[in-house]
């Protein structure tokens, strides 16, 4: 089987983000969407610890521990960029300012439901920081994520079993096999990896996927 | 003549009483006020609320206080951490409640209490275990939750440039709950860089007026006062 390398999807994110966008990328795989943003469009990072205007890590030896992103990783700005407090931060999210966030995900729903923060065991002290209001603060918002778990099972679901992170609010899913759209009427395959094929997604997936 | 200023961080928190709301400024290590959270500690106060993005780094600041046992209660966005052990091991003692707060619902509530409000409907959360139980209404086709105000006793906030009237601005990223929280706590009280004459601050680029700030410190302390 062949599939998409982590790049290789952020890379093909990279190329659905337009021109003047305003970009959350999530903790963890969407940050790699960073270094595939085409090179000819001016798109803004917004970071939710409070920065606008995100540019690339810093060299090593110049970091500045007061300049970090959310993950908490030293970062640059860019001319332009701003600063803003928490409350100001979460209202570009939550009053539908940024246009696009880009997450990671344990499954996603045919109908766009998503879970990400918590994987429901019992020993697991919860930890949620922004993902819920990242998960229905942009306009749209998509999902990077291998489609299928170690074990070969689809994290594309009929149902999440795993505890929510936000209801029908993911747009769309890009994984390493490939790209679904979702909403009310379910999944629709927007682009299969080469050698795949619907039939062959619904195979993996077990879902009754409606083509391209 | 007003001057907020003191001289030791002992004085700044010398009203921080056992039992206390206190939020805490910081992301991460970015913006906590560790001198002030070590004073804190040696005050000798204990079963704490307190209210902040996460429950400690490492061994020093948040993760001191909780080590130190004077916590009995954390408010907070994101307490897992590589580094949060001591929060870790005291929570599966059960030794120290978690209240787990949405990061943007954390700031909109703390921003509802500065600014007198009673409540506020916010959609981040709805349909989630962290709205379960909690009252819920449709607005414009839109599901919100229910959320009350936070309020704090006291804000330990940590800014670049302060006066005595105790206008503030900020590093960069540092700046991240602090504003907020000056204006939620009763006694806010907030560790400066470099403490500037009066009128030396820019009025348009004042990040928080002096209005929602009691008392301030310069941190380190020129002179070796502690």
């Amino acid at each position: 089987m062949k599939r998409l390398t982590q790049d290789e999807i952020a890379a093909r994110i990279g190329r659905d983000i337009p021109e003047g966008a305003y970009v959350n990328l999530g903790i963890g795989m969407p940050t790699k969407v960073a270094n595939f943003l085409p090179p000819d469009r001016e798109i803004i990072l917004h970071s939710e610890n409070g920065v606008l205007g995100m540019g690339p890590s810093p060299a090593a030896g110049d970091e500045d521990w007061e300049l970090i992103n959310a993950g908490k990783q030293a970062v640059t700005i860019l001319k332009g960029a701003s600063f803003c407090h928490q409350a100001d931060s979460f209202a570009m999210m939550r009053g539908g300012h940024l246009d696009v966030c880009v997450l990671g995900a344990f499954q996603v729903s045919v109908h766009g439901d998503l879970a990400n923060w918590h994987t429901g065991a019992p020993d697991a002290i919860p930890a949620v920081g922004g993902a819920m209001d990242l998960a229905i603060g942009a306009r749209q918002v998509f999902v990077m994520m291998e489609l299928l778990t170690k074990n070969g099972t689809s994290k594309l679901v009929e149902t999440c079993s795993y505890p929510l992170t936000g209801l029908a609010c993911v747009s769309r899913v890009y994984t390493d096999l490939g790209t679904f759209d979702l909403g009310p009427d379910g999944a629709r395959l927007r682009e299969a990896v080469a050698g795949e094929t619907l039939d062959s997604l619904r195979m993996l997936t077990g879902l009754p996927l409606s083509g391209a | 003549m007003i001057d907020k200023t003191v001289a030791t961080t002992a004085a700044a928190v010398a009203e921080i009483h056992d039992g206390a709301s206190v939020m805490i400024g910081g992301f991460g290590t970015a913006g906590m006020p560790a001198e002030l959270i070590d004073a804190l500690i040696a005050h000798g106060v204990g079963d704490l609320t307190i209210i902040t993005n996460n429950a400690g780094n490492g061994e020093s600041g948040v993760a001191a206080l909780i080590r130190e046992g004077r916590v009995r209660k954390v408010i907070c966005s994101f307490p897992r951490q590589v580094d949060s052990h001591h929060f870790d091991a005291r929570y599966r003692a059960g030794e120290i409640e978690l209240e787990l707060v949405p990061q943007g619902n954390l700031a909109a509530r703390m921003q509802a209490a500065g600014a007198g409000l009673g409540a506020i409907f916010t959609p981040t959360g709805y349909g989630t275990i962290l709205a379960k139980g909690k009252e819920v209404r449709e607005i414009g086709g839109r599901n919100y939750v229910l959320e009350y105000p936070l309020y704090a006793d006291f804000a330990l906030i940590k800014a670049l440039h302060g006066d005595r009237w105790g206008n503030l601005v900020y590093n960069k990223t540092a700046r991240n709950f602090s504003p907020v929280m000056a204006t939620a706590a009763r006694f806010t009280i907030a560790q400066v860089s470099v403490i500037v004459p009066l009128g030396a601050l820019d009025p348009e680029a004042v990040i928080t007026p002096g209005i929602f700030v009691k008392r301030l410190i310069q941190t380190p302390v020129q002179g070796g006062l502690a």
